[in-house]
């Protein structure tokens, strides 16, 4: 039904350069892109990442060093079960050495276990799950673009601290929707504010119309969103449509992608603020990068901060390799990353953390009025930048079983 | 004043109403279900891709064309009716005569391949549209804000409904279909053209679906699986309604709408589910549903 392996439509290789002094098991450094290619998170992570990976391989000018680096694709459809399957098949059969990407939590925790048992590498863009630098922290993964913690944090600080001191929670019904609201009511509370109720939506839902008005007659300052996708799409336009932000209510939305912004059209979505990585329009290498990516996109999409966190894993990873010489013990390609700074065109300067958590800045943004957007992209506009320091959670706080206490 | 499990009367008011606006959808897909599966015994599994059909034939027309919601409601719903008779005339058509599968097998492979074109079209993360101006807002009624826009899907989509029952149960060319759908030959032989009948029904049974589709693009995301995850739901309407049940599939759609809308209020987690807990105990006390006759 679905395409399983995108392999040769994504497949890149790139020659074969001179110096034979590195140890690439199999002779070539493969990186395999594992996202939803053709269901709801497609938009946001899907070919794109694929993409991403190939720019970054490209301008690493992976060939001239005399790295032959291959990438391939595949699509796990959002099933643990699949996912596991393409995964052990990379790596058993097809010498895949890196795991990228992987959005949907419960796809990634089912992808960690596998490569921290095959000694492989995993870098996380697409998934949300703090656990996963958390309780499930592994020495063979590094959690790169964003978390649940993080996106708490940032808008539910930033809200609290403007006057949206009571919350009334819209949560999606499983695993990530109750992690986001946990992480988020704790912040909440911390800073002052009060919960005064929540609602579980079943996932995925089409009518939130009475979940609505549920929070409307809470009298909340603040409807949280703790859902994704086309959930948080629904939730906002019928907000508007009963009049929620009219009537003096809020909506925050903590988990919003560019994609999301997109479909709900600016008319319905301005005024909303949330917290992402990266977005395109901040400076002009990011500006530059965009067109380059969407003139190389099947749909001219603009890339979302997953794809930008893609580009950014796989620079940092080829450079480790680089000082490490040998892609063939993972643990040690991730030691290495660890222990050099990070720092790309797209993220600029940062850290890995012992957990396996990339630290960078982070950033609260506002959708602009349609009166304020000059392009079909022109969609978001700074608000306050979260500095590294405090954009994620405290190492001691994770409880990893990696970090020495 | 009196209060149930905590909550208000208005609360309770509220939800009721909005129960009877899903219903309003859920009676609309079913009962084009129910005229399809009713003459032409085909288990119509393209309802949902089709619906889906209709909201993107009204963003496309506004998107590029700059074709309103008003016109969209006429023209959509048109544009699905020709997509419908081309899929009856060059496929359904050869299965009559077969089980009751190969129909359900066809129309699901259908599914498939629209909401797969246009997600490799338009990507998965949906299109936005607009509230029709003359809609936008709403009314305070002491217990709710009803926003106009839904007030008018409820009314639209009660009209439809019985219009489309009285077409059928009333009038001459009702009696036509129904006859052709009892004993085809004898029709064909008093000179009707039957073929072409159920050709027109089945078009008729899918712009109902579109028609649906357009109504629901100002309030849902408009997203090639729009559809899919309603199908499922709509079909359990009609199984509870019995199968091919003209009255059946409204009343039961509206019903179970408000059902599930004080499901939302008792107990969320559940409220996609009990839809189908109805099911299983209607198909257990009265496998025909509740206005279907006995095979």
């Amino acid at each position: 039904m679905k395409t399983k392996l995108m392999a040769a439509a994504a497949a890149v290789a790139l020659s074969i350069g001179g110096a034979q002094a590195q140890q690439w098991s199999d002779g070539t450094i493969k990186i395999g892109v594992m996202n939803d290619m053709s269901g709801l998170y497609a938009d946001l992570t899907g070919i794109g990442s694929v993409i991403a990976a190939r720019l970054a391989v490209e301008d690493f000018k992976a060939a001239q060093k005399g790295m032959k680096v291959e990438i391939v694709g595949a699509d796990h459809q959002n099933k643990p079960d699949v996912g596991s399957g393409i995964v052990r098949k990379w790596i058993d059969e097809d010498k895949v050495d890196v795991i990228v990407d992987v959005p949907t939590s419960s796809v990634a925790l089912a992808v960690n276990e596998i490569v921290r048992e095959k000694n492989k590498v995993f870098l996380i863009s697409g998934a949300a799950a703090s656990d996963l630098t958390g309780a499930k922290c592994s020495p063979n993964t590094v959690h790169w673009t964003y978390d649940t913690w993080a996106l708490a944090n940032g808008t539910g600080k930033a809200i609290v601290k403007t006057g949206g001191d009571t919350w009334f929670f819209l949560t999606a019904d499983y695993a990530f929707g109750h992690a986001l609201e946990r992480d988020t009511a704790a912040v909440v509370e911390k800073n002052g504010g009060k919960v005064v109720g929540k609602v579980r939506h079943p996932f995925p839902g089409q009518d939130f119309s009475s979940f609505l008005l549920q929070a409307q007659n809470s009298k909340a300052k603040i409807i949280g969103l703790a859902n994704a996708g086309g959930d948080t799409i629904n939730s906002i336009k019928q907000a508007a449509e009963f009049g929620i932000v009219k009537g003096g209510q809020n909506l925050a939305g903590l988990l919003v992608f560019i994609s999301d912004v997109k479909a709900i059209g600016l008319q319905t979505a301005q005024g909303l603020i949330f917290t992402e990585a990266w977005y395109w329009d901040t400076n002009d290498v990011n500006r530059k990068f965009a067109e380059r990516f969407s003139a190389a996109h099947p749909k001219k999409v603009y890339p979302s901060m997953i794809h930008a966190g893609v580009y950014s894993a796989v620079t940092h990873y080829l450079k480790a390799l680089e000082q490490t010489k040998s892609d063939a013990d993972g643990k040690a390609v991730v030691a290495k990353m660890k222990s050099m700074p990070t720092d790309d065109p797209l993220f600029g300067k940062g850290t890995i953390r012992e957990d396996g958590r990339k630290i960078h800045d982070m950033y609260l943004f506002e959708v602009k009025k349609p009166a304020e957007s000059k392009g079909p992209w022109d969609l978001y506009k700074l608000r306050a930048t979260i500095p590294a320091a405090e954009a994620f959670r405290p190492l001691a706080e994770g409880g990893c079983p990696l970090v020495k206490k | 004043m009196f209060e149930l499990l905590g909550v208000s009367p208005q609360a309770l008011f509220g939800q009721l109403l909005l129960g009877l606006i899903n219903g309003a959808f859920y009676a609309m897909l079913s009962l084009g279900l129910a005229v399809i599966f009713g003459m032409l015994n085909v288990v119509n599994f393209a309802h949902g891709a089709l619906y889906m059909t209709g909201a993107f034939v009204a963003w496309l027309l506004l998107e590029f064309l700059g074709v309103g919601y008003w016109p969209a409601l006429l023209i959509a719903p048109l544009a699905v009716a020709v997509l419908g008779i081309a899929i009856e005339r060059t496929m359904l058509r050869w299965l009559y005569k077969l089980d009751h599968l190969y129909g359900l097998l066809l129309t699901f492979g259908l599914a498939l391949i629209v909401e797969g074109l246009f997600r490799n079209e338009y990507g998965s993360s949906g299109q936005p549209y607009q509230i029709p101006e003359t809609l936008q807002g709403g009314q305070n009624l002491g217990f709710m804000f009803l926003p106009n826009y839904r007030a008018w899907v409820v009314v639209a989509s009660l009209a439809i409904c019985l219009g489309t029952w009285y077409t059928i149960e009333r009038t001459k060319l009702g009696a036509y279909l129904r006859a052709a759908t009892e004993n085809p030959a004898l029709v064909q032989a008093f000179g009707i053209n039957v073929p072409r009948l159920l050709t027109f029904t089945y078009a008729g049974g899918v712009a109902l679906a579109a028609l649906a589709g357009v109504m629901a693009a100002p309030m849902v995301n408009v997203s090639p699986q729009m559809g899919s995850s309603l199908i499922i739901i709509v079909f359990a309407v009609v199984v509870i309604g019995g199968m091919g049940s003209i009255l059946g599939s409204i009343v039961t759609g509206f019903g179970l709408g408000v059902i599930e809308g004080l499901t939302k209020v008792f107990f969320p987690e559940a409220s996609n589910t009990v839809i189908f807990v109805i099911m299983a105990i209607v198909l257990l006390i009265k496998p025909a549903g509740l206005f279907g006759r006995a095979a």
